[in-house]
């Protein structure tokens, strides 16, 4: 029987642990009172927004909310807030652990230097509403939400891929999508450019980058003497004049003395 | 080597000196090699820098020119992906014959350190190419270099193309 | 060839030609001589004027994201650079602050390596802004500034050459430090270049800025209201184009920028012209700033990576001879270091405008989920905003004036 590996993180993993290491965590401290990110959260609670979870993480405020009040939190953040700029928006696969993807905000306040991350968990199948309307960017990042993770917008103004071509199948950052590409990656430029039957002429991708050829014994470094792939070295006539070592003849030349022109104007 | 035999009389006597009619038409070919300006990715930057002031490509005869039909050669410069290879593909077909293809840098001869799943591993599995040119970004002198080996490549060829297909080998 | 045939058609894209307003729909394809890379743009035509714009990405998709997920953080820097290829230390550099707010070794880093990373990074910054220059001028028809501009190119490269021995793709930075300390000359050859710098880039000025073909080419093209650009969050000489005066080098500082003595160019011409200016004033403080830098060298002491033993690798000398250095070196290196478990988000200012990287980690060597903040890739959405009512003509200047570079925006 073959081993079982498990399909929900094909992607690599360490080969080594240590059975009783306990991963240190990045310190979070609390929200302090008086502090801009007190008022945050004081904007945030009257606006009501029902905040699960906050702390402070490397400098960034974390606000964890429900996926209903996304565009809410938003709107409340640049409005209230003045968090004018949304710098980032995407999302992290956590399917194999919790079956739930989390999506991330980062928005930037420009007087005061401060960002905020907001942060919201949806299920599998679940969609999330559109935050175009409060932040422009969320067009273009959005769209790439939906292309790498399968993520469903509602209300989005345009929703095709954006990264990858348009009839490509799969999500590619999910976990469950290897490095390499699964079947329809490796031959989608085959099919879509000759057609199947070309798969056997130009034969399976070459994605092992220690391949050698154990048979080839032709290729030799010839650098100056190169041959056409194939054919015999000893058959194909190469000789080109050899490249002199030194200057180059027009440095040496006086154009001084030797110029015919001038000397016929003289 | 018992493998490799001499054959003085294979590919059709290639030993043998080329006629004058060739030799001109393959000097003024190889002399004035016009590239489709095909630069992707890092390795378009190079090939700027190999076509600006410091080495200068001109002195070769070689102008960039932006329109296939008007082009010799694509230098195939930087990562191409999947979704980009259909272009390439109608490109190189809108080229006019005689055409050449140089790929340049790691990520057109292989694939280069992507190895992912949106990248075509190698610029061969949808256009014949003449001169692969390693280097992660090739320096521009290298990239002048195989322009020369190009030129030796079209210089040692039958005028006459139609020859010429069964010499390339894919 | 094996494989002659192929089933390609004429591409039509269920795209109509004419519609019944008269709109022609042109396609400025994935290939095209401005050299801007793989943009691909379906301009809808009313005459001359661009009705709507979309633009299409995604012709450099490599994948960067998901290669980061499987591959240790230090084999991941290499593959920074190739996202900005033009600056590549900035790329470099944003990845190593971002694990090392992480790991929180970011004041541990020495005095000497914080030297070296920022007169890196300004040099980048020129080498950055000069090709701007010199493909905006390509662009635009100014075709000499392209060859002056890339000279001067040269000789930074050169410099970027002797220092981490490549001229595009870097490298040069570590997470922890710098790995090679400057080679000797390094800091007369800067400074010979600093000399020489100055006069070229008033060379240029007086070639353009009040050339009048130029100004007519670039004023009043490509205008980016403060609103929209917040909404789209540009960020970088987009933003400061706008009038709004914001620069992470200033507010929220990191390496050596908080004791540097420089100006921040704005402007509130919101076009194209004015953005030309403000890349010209910003290479000017470039300079003053790796003046500054040069007399900071000499004073600090020979350390280049910050010491912190359960993530980085010991100097190259105790590596050699300690029995501990050679052992942790080699599970750093085959294995890859754990950083502890949280979240990051590190802006820096990079010459196209803010990039970030956000990297989630679990524990593990490997990121759990990496994320690349790319200006240019909300430059490039803003185009269908800002390329709506200008002429074809304007089309290529604008996409010239918004700097993008297609390594950021595909990832």
């Amino acid at each position: 029987m073959r081993r079982y590996t498990p399909k929900g993180n094909v992607q690599k993993k360490a080969k080594y642990t240590d059975r009783f290491w306990v991963a240190p965590k990045v310190p979070r401290a609390e929200v302090e009172e008086g502090s801009f990110f007190a008022t945050v959260l004081a904007n945030l609670k009257n606006d009501n927004i029902e905040v699960l979870d906050s702390y402070i993480e490397i400098d960034h405020l974390v606000v964890e909310i429900k996926p209903e009040q996304n565009v809410d939190t938003l709107k409340s953040l640049r409005d209230s807030s003045c968090f004018k700029m949304c710098v980032e928006l995407s999302a992290v696969d956590y399917l194999a652990q919790d079956g739930e993807f989390e999506i991330f905000y980062l928005l930037l306040n420009l007087d005061e230097a401060k960002r905020v991350r907001v942060q919201t968990r949806i299920k599998q199948d679940q969609a999330i509403e559109t935050v175009e309307n409060v932040f422009r960017m969320a067009n273009f990042a959005e769209r790439e939400m939906y292309d790498m993770f399968g993520i469903y917008v509602n209300n989005h103004s345009y929703l095709k891929r954006i990264l990858m071509p348009d009839d490509w199948v799969g999500h590619p950052l999910l976990k469950t999508y290897p490095l390499q590409g699964d079947e329809a990656a490796s031959w989608y430029e085959v099919d879509k450019i000759f057609g199947k039957e070309y798969r056997d002429i130009i034969g399976p991708e070459l994605r092992d980058p220690a391949r050698v050829d154990r048979y080839d014994t032709q290729r030799f470094a010839r650098i100056g003497k190169e041959v056409p792939f194939g054919a015999d070295p000893e058959l194909v006539d190469t000789t080109e004049t050899p490249i002199e070592e030194g200057y180059s003849k027009t440095l040496l030349t006086d154009y001084t003395t030797e110029s015919k022109q001038l000397e016929n104007r003289r | 080597m018992a493998q490799h035999q001499v054959n003085y009389a294979s590919s059709g006597g290639l030993p043998v000196v080329l006629t004058t009619a060739d030799h001109i038409i393959n000097w003024g070919r190889s002399n004035s090699l016009w590239p489709l300006t095909y630069g992707l990715a890092c390795c378009a930057i190079e090939m700027m820098a190999s076509g600006a002031s410091r080495f200068d490509f001109d002195r070769m005869g070689v102008i960039f020119r932006a329109s296939p039909r008007q082009a010799d050669v694509m230098i195939l410069a930087g990562t191409l992906t999947k979704k980009h290879a259909e272009f390439t593909r109608r490109l190189y077909d809108q080229m006019a014959e005689p055409k050449w293809v140089i790929s340049m840098g790691s990520c057109a001869n292989t694939g280069g350190m992507f190895n992912t799943y949106s990248i075509v591993q190698g610029v061969d599995r949808i256009v014949p190419v003449d001169i692969y040119l390693p280097g992660c970004a090739p320096r521009p002198e290298t990239l002048q270099y195989a322009m020369m080996m190009l030129q030796k490549k079209i210089r040692r060829e039958s005028a006459d193309m139609k020859k010429n297909k069964k010499q390339r080998f894919i | 060839m094996r494989q002659q045939a192929n089933k390609l058609q004429p591409f039509f894209e269920n795209l109509n030609f004419e519609r019944k307003d008269n709109t022609m729909v042109i396609n400025f394809g994935p290939q095209h001589p401005s050299a801007h890379g793989q943009l691909r743009l379906v301009l809808e035509l009313q005459g001359e004027q661009v009705v709507k714009a979309y633009p299409d990405i995604g012709y450099l998709h490599r994948g960067v994201e998901k290669m980061a997920e499987n591959m240790i953080y230090n084999e991941f820097l290499p593959t920074t650079d190739r996202l900005d290829y033009i600056a590549s230390t900035s790329n470099n550099y944003a990845f190593a602050l971002a694990v090392e707010r992480l790991l929180g070794i970011e004041d541990k880093v020495p005095r000497r390596a914080k030297v070296i990373r920022t007169m890196l990074l300004e040099i980048n910054r020129i080498i950055s802004h000069l090709f701007f220059l010199a493909t905006h001028a390509l662009d635009v028809g100014a075709m000499s500034i392209f060859l002056y501009a890339f000279r001067e190119r040269e000789f930074a490269m050169d410099l970027m050459e002797d220092y981490c021995g490549a001229r595009l793709t870097h490298a040069a930075v570590r997470i922890g430090g710098v790995p090679l300390d400057l080679p000797p000359g390094w800091l007369e050859s800067l400074a010979n270049f600093l000399n020489k710098l100055p006069e070229q880039i008033k060379l240029y000025e007086d070639l353009l800025t009040e050339n009048r073909i130029w100004k007519m080419r670039l004023e009043d093209v490509g205008v980016l209201k403060p609103e929209d650009a917040l909404s789209w969050g540009a960020t970088g000489p987009m933003l400061r184009g706008s009038g709004i005066a914001y620069d992470i080098r200033k507010e929220e500082p990191y390496e050596l920028y908080s004791e540097l003595d420089f100006d921040i160019p704005v402007t509130d011409r919101c076009d194209s012209y004015g953005r030309y200016r403000l890349y010209m004033e910003e290479m000017k403080e470039s300079i003053k700033i790796l003046r500054q830098l040069i007399s900071m060298y000499p004073k600090t002491e020979p350390k280049l990576m910050a010491h912190a033993p359960e993530y980085i690798s010991a100097p190259k000398e105790e590596i050699m001879t300690q029995n501990y250095a050679l052992m942790q070196h080699f599970v750093l290196v085959t294995q890859g270091m754990r950083p502890p478990k949280g979240t990051v988000y590190a802006p820096t200012e990079s010459p196209k405008g803010e990039l970030g990287f956000y990297i989630k980690s679990e524990g593990e060597p490997y990121a759990y989920r990496l994320k690349v903040r790319a200006p240019s890739f909300f430059h490039t959405g803003l185009l269908q905003d800002i390329l709506v009512g200008t002429y074809l003509a304007d089309v290529v200047t604008i996409i010239g004036s918004t700097n993008i570079v297609f390594g950021e925006v595909d990832r």
